[in-house]
Formats: structure tokens, sequence, C-alpha cells
């Protein structure tokens, strides 16, 4: 056999999980895909967020307060490891409220993942005074917003970047530019086939994205995805201002502010559309008058890799021994988990409780 | 270490960090700057290096000045004009730029 296990997808949830391998001194073969491939982990905000997080459903609250707190010493870690600053601070995060409704609906949610989490789980209710003494530049029509000490921010590519020196480091081999062909099952081993080359493994995790419902099929797992199409904006650097992020706006460690919050089915097009674009620019504007006079000098779509119900799915085949999938939407809060308690799930040395409420039985419910 | 080909272009005056300089009518910002013998636009924010315009066609960004109290524009995309206040870009732009 090639490898201990292979690993496919190469995005942060590939990366994080064949880094937690790799540091458990595993033979690991990550296989990714190419510059055509929809790439999520390149087009993402960049938060790790916990506030509103599974309001509707506990374990996830729970896992990602504990992504979020795993963060600190993970990310030290990692930036030892790989000599790359990931720009993670541990900043606390904010989302503005407009109206009443929205004040009401956020407060609800957030309550929710207080109980959730047995009152783990950080937050206040800020009114626009109390708003305004943080963010001086926020506008009136921000009536308050949430904030939780317990959120953050990363530069997503930095830490992919982070991830892959650290895989390195470990010995991974990473085979990029590989579509996977077919997955087979035999004698103990896993083949996976590309277009040139056949390799095998003992065990093998999905992790490809979107591509999860395809590959899983080849596994007899059903694993089910849905796309949700999110546009960013980019704007000139400027001097720090914003010194927390929020939902909707981010002001990276470089002085870029990111804007963007939009969700949309778009199926496979992960491009941009002026109706939306607009849309953003505008919440953005009422929430701070001065971006209308700041240049924007990108703006681009990525595709969300979603359930659907939202929650990520950690599966273990039940027919093939040491065949899993990893599929979640948020792949940066989750990295902490992913190179942790994940990775060592998947060698089989953990069992973590929470884990149960992942599978995809959740999903096999009949309607009636 | 620039000159021009020919000399009997038309010139306005212009200011550069605050001194006078005349220069031929028709050229961008980042040639007359270049052409006054500056040695950089330009800090970048992030290391604080030092710039000068590069491709001269819109594409790379690193000539970015503040020309008229606007913080960072393409100096290569702008043509001179009379009475132009042409500021270096000190890394990152200010907020108060924009207010």
């Amino acid at each position: 056999m090639d490898y201990d296990f292979i690993v496919i997808g190469g995005g942060l949830v590939g990366s994080s999980i064949a880094y937690g391998l790799s540091q458990q001194k595993y033979k690991i073969a990550v296989v990714d895909g190419g510059d055509r491939s929809f790439r999520a982990s390149r087009g993402n905000f960049g938060l790790i967020w916990v506030q509103g997080k599974g309001w509707n459903y506990a374990p996830y609250a729970q896992w990602c307060l504990k992504a979020a707190n795993l963060w600190p010493e993970f990310n030290k870690q990692l930036s030892d490891e790989s000599g790359i600053d990931t720009s993670y601070q541990r900043t606390g995060g904010m989302h503005f409220c407009i109206n009443e409704d929205e004040w009401t609906t956020r407060q609800k949610m957030l309550k929710n993942v207080e109980q959730h989490t047995n009152g783990d789980f950080k937050y206040q209710m800020l009114e626009h005074a109390e708003l305004k003494k943080r963010i001086p530049q926020i506008s009136k029509a921000v009536i308050g917003g949430s904030y939780s000490e317990q959120d953050g921010h990363v530069n997503p590519l930095n830490l992919l970047q982070a991830l892959h020196q650290g895989m390195m480091n470990g010995h991974v081999s990473y085979l990029p530019n590989q579509k996977v062909k077919n997955i087979v099952s035999k004698n103990g081993a896993f083949y996976v086939e590309s277009a040139n080359k056949t390799i095998s493994a003992e065990k093998i995790v999905l992790c490809a994205g979107l591509e999860n419902q395809r590959l899983g099929e080849m596994l007899e797992m059903n694993i089910p995805v849905v796309v949700d199409r999110g546009q960013v904006m980019i704007t000139e650097r400027l001097k720090p201002f914003l010194n927390l992020p929020t939902l909707l706006v981010r002001q990276t460690a470089e002085g870029t502010i990111q804007i963007g919050d939009s969700h949309e089915d778009a199926g496979l097009d992960d491009g941009t559309s002026p109706e939306v674009l607009k849309k953003i620019a505008q919440r953005a504007v009422l929430m701070f008058p001065f971006l209308s006079q700041v240049r924007l000098v990108r703006a681009w779509g990525a595709l969300r890799i979603m359930t659907p119900d939202h929650n990520p799915i950690y599966q273990q085949s039940e027919k093939y021994a040491g065949a899993y999938a990893v599929t979640c939407h948020s792949g940066v809060t989750l990295t902490a988990v992913h190179a942790g308690p994940i990775s060592r799930w998947i060698a089989g040395k953990l069992d973590d409780p929470l884990l149960k409420h992942f599978s995809t039985e959740r999903f096999n419910v009949q309607d009636n | 270490m620039f000159r021009t080909i020919e000399n009997n272009h038309a010139t306005v005056s212009i200011t550069i960090e605050g001194n006078p300089y005349v220069v031929p009518a028709d050229i961008s910002v980042a040639a007359a700057v270049l052409l006054s013998g500056f040695k950089k636009v330009r800090n970048t924010p992030v290391t604080n290096s030092p710039r000068l315009p590069f491709c001269m066609m819109g594409v790379c960004f690193d000539c970015l000045m503040k020309i008229d109290s606007a913080p960072n524009q393409q100096a290569c995309q702008i043509i001179v004009k009379k009475g132009m206040k042409i500021e270096l870009q000190d890394g990152a732009s200010e907020l108060s730029d924009y207010l």
C-alpha cells in the first residue's frame, strides 16, 4: 500500500486534517484539484466565528465554540511549525442591527446559543451609544449590535499556506491537478484513480467540498451538498480603523476592507453580479458612510459548501471501514478542530460524543 | 534619469510635495514625477518599502499618489493639470482623507 491515508481535497478542510494526521507521523497523500476547481478556501471572509452559529442545533453551537477556543493554541503551534504568520487575532466580533426586528431576532439567536452551550458562549447586546464608543465611524442607522469576545479573524490565504507548509514539513505527498475518476475498495485498501495515476491507502478521507457528493457515491455514502454563493468586495488599503471583524465588513491586518455577506443560489456560477454587489455596498455604506468615497479594487464570488441543514457532516462509512467524509461550511473556524480532534478521530484514537450528531443519519428521517 | 524627447511642449505648473515644478502639459502625473527626479512616489502600507511607477499603463498599482487631496490615485492614469497638488502616498490612506 502506498499510504496510510489518502485525503481528497487540499483546501482548508483537507489540509487541516492532513496536517493533523501528519503530526501523528502517518504516511499521507493529499489529492487536490487544480486552478479551475471551485475554491471556497481562497474566496472566503476569514472569520473565526461563534456568535449565532448553531442557534438551532446545539451540537454545532458547542462544536464551533470548541473550535474557537482551540484556535489560540492551534495557531501558535501552526505558526511555529510553518514559520508563517496567519494574522490570527481573537479580537471579538460584532454584528450590526439596523432595526428592531433585526435586534430581536439576533437577541433570540444568541440566547439560544448561550443555552446550547450551557452559558459558555459569552455575548452582549450593545445599543447604539455603546457601539459608537467602540467603533466611532458607525452611522446612526445602526441601532445596535451583538458582540462576542469569543470571535476573531485570520488571513485565510496565509492560513492555507501555513497548513500546506506544515504538511510539507510532515512529509505529506501533495498531488495537485488531480480529478478523481474512481475510488475502489479492494482487499482492505482504497484505490484512488485519476487520469494519470492510481494510489492506494488503508484509509481515505473525503474533504473535497462540493465534490464530496460525487465522491461519496463511489463509496456508497450519501453526502448531501448544497451550494450557496457569496460575493465579496475589496477596497484599497486604509490605515486601521476597525479593530474587530463584523459579519459584513472586516479590515485585514494589511489594511484592506472586505465587504460582503450575500447568500444566493447561483448554481455552480462563482462569478459576481451587479445587483448583489450593489445591495452589499448599500448596506455597508449605510453602516459606514465614509465607505462611499473609498475605492474598490476587486470583487469576486465564491461558492459556500453547505449541507441541507447547514450543520457539518462527519461521517464514517458503514460499509467500508476506514472511509470518512467531512463536509462543512465553516472551514476557517473549524480548522482547529479538524487539525486536532477530527484528525485523531479519523486515526481511530479518539471519539467525541458530539460527533454522532454530525453523522448523515439525521438526513434519513422519513417524511410522512 | 528621465528627460523629454522634444522640448517644444506646452507646459503647466504643478506642485509636488509642496514645491513648484513646470512639466509638459500632456503627460501623466507619474511621468511628471519621474521627470522631476523623485526617487519614490509612495511607501507600501505593509512593509513601508519605497515604490516608483512600474507599468505606466494602469495595471500594477505601484504609482499610487495623493492627487489634489484624493488618496491612492493611479498617477499613471491621470494627466497633469495647471495647479495640481501632488503628494507622495505614505502607506495606507487615512480615514480623514475620505471625511
